[in-house]
């Protein structure tokens, strides 16, 4: 063992580490101080510490959950509600707010007047209001033109959109686990063969139709499970029931609250307009030269989009899009302000109004949206380096 | 260079530690940490709703009136001498223990329901009660609802998130055993607006709050409150736990309220009373005994609450009955009148 190297020797690297050293402690030590002085105005005001809370029964209901929960479930169940409830309308919001983004950035680029022009006032319009007030528009909004209960609007006997929500027909299956594990073997099965006409590509310059294969295999082997697997599938379709004179509630569906409706509408139409810029700044960054030389090898102008202009594009997109998806789900915590039980409203409101344990619940709170968050950074960081330039 | 930097920073970071470290005492036993700093800061730091008519709202030019903030208008009066001396700090349902609990207010007078679990739990504790309500259901006259009975599954009940109406709300329909869609906004005009547009078929919280909501519709007239009450919410002023003799003088400013009513003091006839043969009318205008020693304070310190807020029944007609929330006492008349509204005597 080699001790000179655990010699303590001021002239070199370490007299850089002694202030980064005592920076760490000293935070170390405010921290610390913070947590001893909280813990002492706690103690002194009679008020305990401590997370046995999350066992108790939480005793209130929830509107809209994505599991089985009722008042007689723990306050923990009851966050994992607000939590699934909050990545579902971010999951929502992103899908569209991803769609609606790029859709409204390339059409800014267009040659044509009107539909670049009504681009640009799309973004320039609600990119300028503030959320809140654009989640209260559409809720209110929504919630003044929508028709009553036993006024839907009827989409062919099998859906109806009324002030109470949007109701869909209920997928009653049989077998659906044949079916789920034929959709995971599709996928597995797509996967193997885009491999191999990569191979095939590679190695002999053979190009195989992959995107129509694929296609083939995602829809035909589910298909073959209904035909000879039994598996079948059945709709429920929502039904008016009369409560009393004029209260009417459609039973036997699916509803989709509207306070989920608005909100996702709202966070992706805000969220769109910032994509929409990231993914205009990202085509305009492609150099014009890349896209000439690509026509000259012969590239189709989708093969040149695809293969050439987005590669680049995406390196440009990517890291800000990433900041995009990040605030949309963190803005979705507005969510309490129009009833929709996110994990602000079921867990940082009712359960912290009902425990009174405000430092816990607001720790684990933010913890759960920083870790939100890191998960989205960590797979938006690995899909950028699986994007960025390979140096060969 | 580098190494004055870390000593300043140290240097500064052990003078924040040790300025922090007075500021964390804890509460007086004898003395009123909370009596102390309300005298030297001028005013009583009161937190109110963020608008009931009745309880505590404020009016265009910012002037906040309300039963509730009559009970921190007493205390400044009492312990200021100037009922106006009063900060109000506007705070929702679930803000409104920790703004407490933390010492941002002193006094919570804000339509707040006393129950064991908010009493012996979370570091608060209840001075009295200032209003008994219960909770209520509003419905569409037309709806053909008249009674809790009528209400079948899969109703929609709108309400307000943190507040133990949800909790009610449960119990409730559980008993009845009817399934229900609960909406719960964490501010009463969303739940108005969401009512009023159709979003729920019944609005439930207590019912001095459904009588005041129901002036915000656009057809108040169209609706009504169902005569059941599924709770019993008496509500109250909440003081931080730990203080003693602040929790003292908030208790006994209400007290001293609804004792002069029951004396028949009121704001016009309280000075001209100080002659009176009853010597508990006496007391309570600070003509006899020395009962403001107890808490620190001076011996008219109940002269000043009577003249400047006046007693309970000129606040309850002034803010509830003459607005036309709720004309009818019922069990917030006196003991003596048929209700419930009962004070030790103040001796």
């Amino acid at each position: 063992m080699n001790l000179k190297k655990f010699k303590f020797d001021l002239s070199n690297k370490n007299k850089d580490l002694i202030p980064q050293v005592l920076t760490v402690l000293v935070l170390v030590l405010v921290i610390i101080y913070f947590t001893i002085n909280a813990q002492t105005n706690m103690g002194n005001r009679g008020i305990s510490f401590g997370f046995g809370f999350l066992s108790q029964e939480s005793s209130f209901d929830i509107t809209f959950s994505l599991i089985d929960y009722d008042g007689s479930h723990s306050y923990a169940r009851a966050f994992l509600v607000g939590l699934l409830n909050t990545i579902l309308v971010s999951a929502i919001g992103i899908f569209f707010a991803t769609i609606l983004g790029v859709t409204i950035g390339i059409a800014r680029l267009s040659p044509n007047y009107l539909i670049s022009k009504a681009a640009e006032w799309y973004v320039e319009i609600f990119r300028n209001i503030p959320l809140i007030l654009q989640i209260f528009f559409w809720y209110f909004a929504a919630l003044r033109a929508l028709p009553l209960t036993e006024n839907s609007i009827n989409f062919y006997d099998i859906s109806f959109l009324n002030v109470k929500g949007w109701y869909v027909p209920k997928f009653v299956w049989t077998n659906f686990n044949l079916f789920f594990y034929s959709i995971i073997g599709a996928t597995i099965s797509v996967i193997f063969f885009s491999k191999y006409a990569k191979k095939q590509r590679d190695e002999f310059g053979r190009q195989l139709p992959v995107f129509y294969i694929s296609l083939c295999l995602l829809i035909g082997i589910p298909l073959l499970t209904f035909l000879i697997g039994g598996v079948s599938l059945s709709f429920q379709v929502p039904q008016l029931e009369q409560l009393s004179k004029t209260v009417y509630v459609y039973k036997g569906g699916v509803s989709i609250i509207p306070e989920l409706i608005s909100l996702a509408l709202a966070l992706s139409m805000y969220t769109a307009t910032f994509i929409a810029e990231n993914v205009r700044a990202g085509i305009l960054g492609v150099n014009k030269g890349q896209k000439e030389a690509a026509a000259s090898i012969g590239l189709t102008k989708g093969q040149i989009l695809k293969l050439v202009v987005m590669p680049q594009a995406l390196r440009i997109i990517i890291p800000p899009t990433t900041n995009q998806y990040l605030n949309l789900t963190k803005n979705s915590s507005l969510a309490a302000a129009i009833a929709y039980p996110d994990i602000v409203l079921v867990f940082a409101g009712t359960a912290l109004m009902q425990t009174g344990r405000a430092i816990e619940i607001i720790s684990i709170t933010m913890l759960t949206y920083l870790s939100l968050s890191l998960s989205i950074s960590v797979f938006m960081n690995w899909y950028n380096k699986k994007m960025a330039i390979k140096e060969k | 260079m580098k190494s004055i930097k870390t000593w300043i920073l140290v240097g500064f970071a052990s003078l924040l530690l040790v300025a922090c470290g007075q500021g964390g005492g804890g509460a007086g036993s004898k003395k009123s940490k909370t009596l102390e700093n309300t005298k030297k800061a001028g005013f009583v730091k009161c937190g109110v709703s963020q608008g009931l008519p009745g309880f505590s709202n404020a009016d265009a030019s910012g002037n906040w009136t309300g039963i509730d903030v009559d009970v921190c208008r007493a205390v400044a009066a009492a312990v200021l001498g100037d009922a106006d001396k009063v900060k109000y700090t506007p705070l929702s349902a679930k803000e409104r223990f920790t703004a407490l609990t933390s010492g941002e207010i002193d006094v919570l007078a804000r339509n707040t329901t006393w129950t064991l679990s908010r009493d012996a739990d979370i570091g608060l504790t209840f001075v009295g009660v200032n209003f008994y309500d219960g909770q209520g259901f509003m419905v569409r006259k037309a709806s053909g609802i008249n009674s809790v009975n009528d209400f079948k599954d899969g109703i929609s009940a709108c309400t307000n998130t943190g507040t133990t109406t949800e909790l009610n709300m449960r119990d409730f329909f559980n008993s009845k055993n009817i399934k229900y869609e609960p909406i719960a906004f964490e501010k009463a005009d969303e739940v108005v607006q969401a009512y009023d547009a159709g979003r729920c078929d019944t609005y439930t919280t207590d019912k001095s709050g459904l009588a005041a909501q129901r002036t915000k519709l656009s057809n108040p007239d169209e609706h009504k409150v169902l005569p059941e009450t599924i709770s019993k919410e008496p509500l109250g002023p909440v003081v931080r736990q730990g203080d003693s003799v602040w929790e003292d003088i908030v208790r006994w400013s209400l007290n001293t309220m609804i004792e002069a009513e029951e004396y028949g003091v009121n704001s016009s006839n309280a000075s001209s009373l100080k002659e009176s043969d009853n010597p508990a009318i006496k007391r309570l205008v600070g003509a006899e005994g020395e009962l403001g020693a107890a808490f620190g304070l001076d011996n008219e310190w109940s002269l000043r609450i009577i003249e400047q807020v006046g007693n309970y029944g000129e606040s309850y007609k002034k803010h509830i009955a003459d607005t036309g929330i709720l004309p009818n006492r019922g069990p917030n008349e006196l003991w003596t009148k048929g209700g419930i509204l009962y004070v030790p005597p103040a001796r």
